[in-house]
């Protein structure tokens, strides 16, 4: 047992997070909010290896597991990088040209249908929508969606649009097949949520320690100080679970992967919605404002709570597979 | 990240595997908790077969009688032992735990020749002389002074939560030998037996209605200066060496206990009927212990990775607060989901038709006090505020 990154690993996180650093600096997140989605900035994500990262390297990906897979979508998480990041990686291998960034690719859980109104991410931006339902996966052609924009969708970063009737489109492949995009899909959400925890506990610390009030840093009360504390345990177990369920999924002789992975939904989402919400909070008016950073954090763990399927289902999963 | 057991790991697993389905059905039920000497033939009785079949001390370096197991060997020995439900440490912890490790750290050979093998053997029970009335989380505030008396140390004062004292036959003792220095360097740690004159114990029952716990009153107590481990006036340091020897797999047994209680509360939920279904058949209870249970495996997956850090750097570091504050908050609400399932049949302290009451009602009631044991919950934020993420101390 050696549970630590690599050191290729190790390489590959930095890696990525320098690019992001670089390219998703908060000053650029908020120009982004006019064009969440470039076509050049996809294809860059996709050189980097965001969507290829998984396909095995005959079929021209990168050919990692999900173990790498996770610390990659943390990393994107943590500067909430824009785009229909989870359904173009899902895609690759699927879709053709959803590996090199050249088709643009979005999606829908259908899975466990229900009667919510349909609402689909970047629907003015993507080239085909990727739908997983009950007899399997479905690639719908984007120019047969008729869709209307919504004028404020809750992530500015995150444009929607509703969809009254969804054309049937071409299925592509089974409902193994749809389960399993399912389950990484749900574990790579999991880990953009591991990224929204880890960076809404630092720049809740960092605005503390510069905040002064009673002629002291605010870092330096208790009742800030526990709150703190509190963020930080979440980001840990946050990511243990995560990390952990990247290693179940590429060797299943360690665990079982289903539970690994609802552990991981239930976990990193609460840690994402409480560390978004207290770093608002330690923030205090400030973090109320649209100029500063917390609520954009707030908002992305929303959109990927509704991504796929409930908390509550992931949690009823877990509790069925209690004695496995 | 590699999450895989070596092969010598899983024979040695196998092994215990073996040797416990054998050994813990043959072990008798635990005695009645106020009757000390059975207890003590039954706690230190299982310690005993531990050390005859090889498996004392799994942590302990081989040269002293212990094992000598690798990290994850010891990671294996606790799945195993929480899984087949063996009997529990009980007074055995603070000399297999605790003194014992000190003595391997910075004891002296005659100490550690003294004591190591009869701790191992189930032979001598220790107690814990750390807190006092008016020094619980500033520990280092203790005020139990000791005067060396040419080759005798003169002690006096007033120890509280001295587990086990009753019964023990040593006590691992702090004592201010320097009371002009700062608090932290005035301290010393001795070895005291408990058969000196002018040691008073008195029984402290806990709200468990159980006197596990004591006060201890020192008058006058001559200890010989031999008794002292590592230098005088280094008790501090001596003290977090303790910490270290954990090496980060002090909640392992309690956090697979944990999973498998959860485990135990669907069988329980599967016999229990509210409304013409059982209680499993209530979605919001599954979905409760799904919850937990997910709590309980990021917490499983934490020590996994703690343990391999400190398998890198050889040096626990400062995680372990983090372990500590998030298992025992999530402990306290697993067995609080047992008490509230149990129902009208917890309020009775004995088992009622045929439901664990006794055993939930009492590990409920324990979680209580892990909250603030061996630094509070509320200290435990505090370090990591303080060590982890560099946020400035509070004017003292």
């Amino acid at each position: 047992m050696d549970f630590q990154l690599t050191e290729d690993q190790q390489a590959l996180q930095s890696g990525i997070r320098s690019f992001c650093d670089d390219r998703y600096a908060f000053e650029n997140i908020v120009a982004l909010e006019k064009a969440p989605l470039e076509r050049e900035r996809h294809r860059e994500l996709a050189e980097m290896g965001v969507f290829s990262l998984r396909l095995p390297e005959a079929q021209g990906g990168v050919g990692l597991g999900m173990a790498e897979a996770v610390l990659v979508f943390a990393e994107l998480g943590r500067r909430v990088v824009p785009g229909p990041l989870l359904w173009s990686h899902l895609s690759a291998g699927l879709v053709p040209g959803a590996a090199t960034g050249e088709t643009i690719v979005s999606g829908l859980d259908r899975t466990h249908a229900s009667n919510a109104p349909l609402l689909v991410e970047y629907a003015g931006e993507i080239d085909a929508l990727l739908v997983l339902a009950n007899d399997g996966v479905h690639r719908i052609d984007a120019r047969q969606l008729r869709a209307e924009r919504i004028e404020m969708p809750l992530d500015p970063l995150t444009p929607l649009s509703h969809v009254r009737e969804l054309p049937q489109g071409e299925r592509i492949a089974g409902p193994e097949q749809a389960a399993q995009l399912r389950l990484e899909g749900t574990l790579l959400a999991s880990a953009l949520c591991l990224g929204i925890a880890e960076m809404t506990a630092e720049l809740a610390v960092d605005y503390a320690k510069k905040r002064e009030q009673f002629d002291r840093p605010i870092a330096s009360f208790q009742a800030i100080k526990h709150f703190a504390a509190d963020m930080h345990v979440r980001q840990e177990m946050a990511r243990a679970v995560v990390y952990a369920a990247g290693a179940t999924f590429d060797d299943p002789s360690v665990g079982d992967v289903a539970r690994a992975v609802a552990s991981a939904r239930v976990v990193t989402f609460e840690a994402a919605m409480k560390n978004a919400r207290m770093c608002i909070q330690i923030y205090g008016g400030m973090g109320y404002t649209w100029e500063m950073p917390p609520h954009y954090y707030l908002k992305r763990a929303f959109v990927l709570e509704n991504t796929f399927g409930s908390g509550d289902e992931a949690c009823e999963t877990i509790a069925e597979r209690i004695d496995v | 990240m590699d999450l895989r057991y070596t092969e010598a790991d899983e024979k040695f697993r196998r092994e215990l595997r073996g040797w416990l389905a054998a050994e813990v059905p043959k072990h008798p039920k635990p005695p009645p908790r106020h009757d000390w000497p059975a207890r003590r033939v039954h706690d230190t009785g299982w310690q005993k077969k531990l050390f005859d079949a090889g498996y004392a001390g799994v942590n302990w370096p081989a040269e002293y009688g212990g094992r000598g197991a690798t990290l994850t060997e010891e990671l294996v020995y606790y799945e195993e032992t929480a899984r087949a439900h063996v009997p529990y440490i009980g007074m055995n912890f603070v000399g297999i735990r605790h003194g014992g490790p000190t003595v391997i750290a910075e004891g002296s050979e005659l100490q550690k020749k003294t004591h190591l093998p009869r701790i191992l053997r189930g032979e001598e029970v220790w107690c814990q002389g750390f807190s006092e009335p008016s020094a619980g989380s500033d520990l280092a505030a203790l005020k139990t002074t000791a005067v060396r008396d040419g080759d005798h140390y003169v002690v006096n004062g007033h120890k509280i939560w001295t587990s086990f004292g009753q019964i023990a036959d040593y006590c691992e003792l702090l004592v201010r030998t320097n009371p002009s220095a700062p608090k932290h360097r005035g301290i010393s740690w001795l070895i005291m037996p408990m058969n000196l004159p002018g040691i008073e114990v008195r029984p402290l029952p806990t709200l468990q209605g159980e006197s596990d716990f004591a006060e201890m009153f020192l008058t006058d107590v001559r200890i010989p200066a031999e008794q002292l481990v590592g230098k005088e006036n280094d008790g501090w340091r001596i003290t977090n060496v303790t910490l270290r020897f954990e090496r980060g797999t002090a909640w392992a047994a309690d956090i697979i206990e944990l999973k498998e209680f959860l485990s135990e509360v669907s069988q329980l939920a599967r016999k229990l009927t509210r409304d013409d279904a059982t209680a499993w058949e209530d979605k919001s209870l599954r979905r409760e212990v799904g919850h937990l249970a997910a709590e309980a495996d990021a917490l499983w997956a934490l020590m996994k990775w703690q343990l391999s850090e400190i398998q890198k750097t050889g040096i626990p570091g400062v995680g372990g607060s983090t372990l500590k504050l998030a298992f025992t908050e999530l402990n306290q609400r697993v067995y609080e989901l047992g008490t509230r399932l149990l129902g009208r049949a917890g309020l009775s302290r004995d088992d009622v038709a045929g439901l664990p009451a006794e055993r939930v009602l009492h590990r409920f009631l324990q979680t209580l006090s892990l909250t603030i044991a061996a630094g509070s919950s509320q200290v435990q934020r505090n370090i990591i505020s303080e060590r982890i993420l560099g946020m400035p101390k509070e004017p003292r």
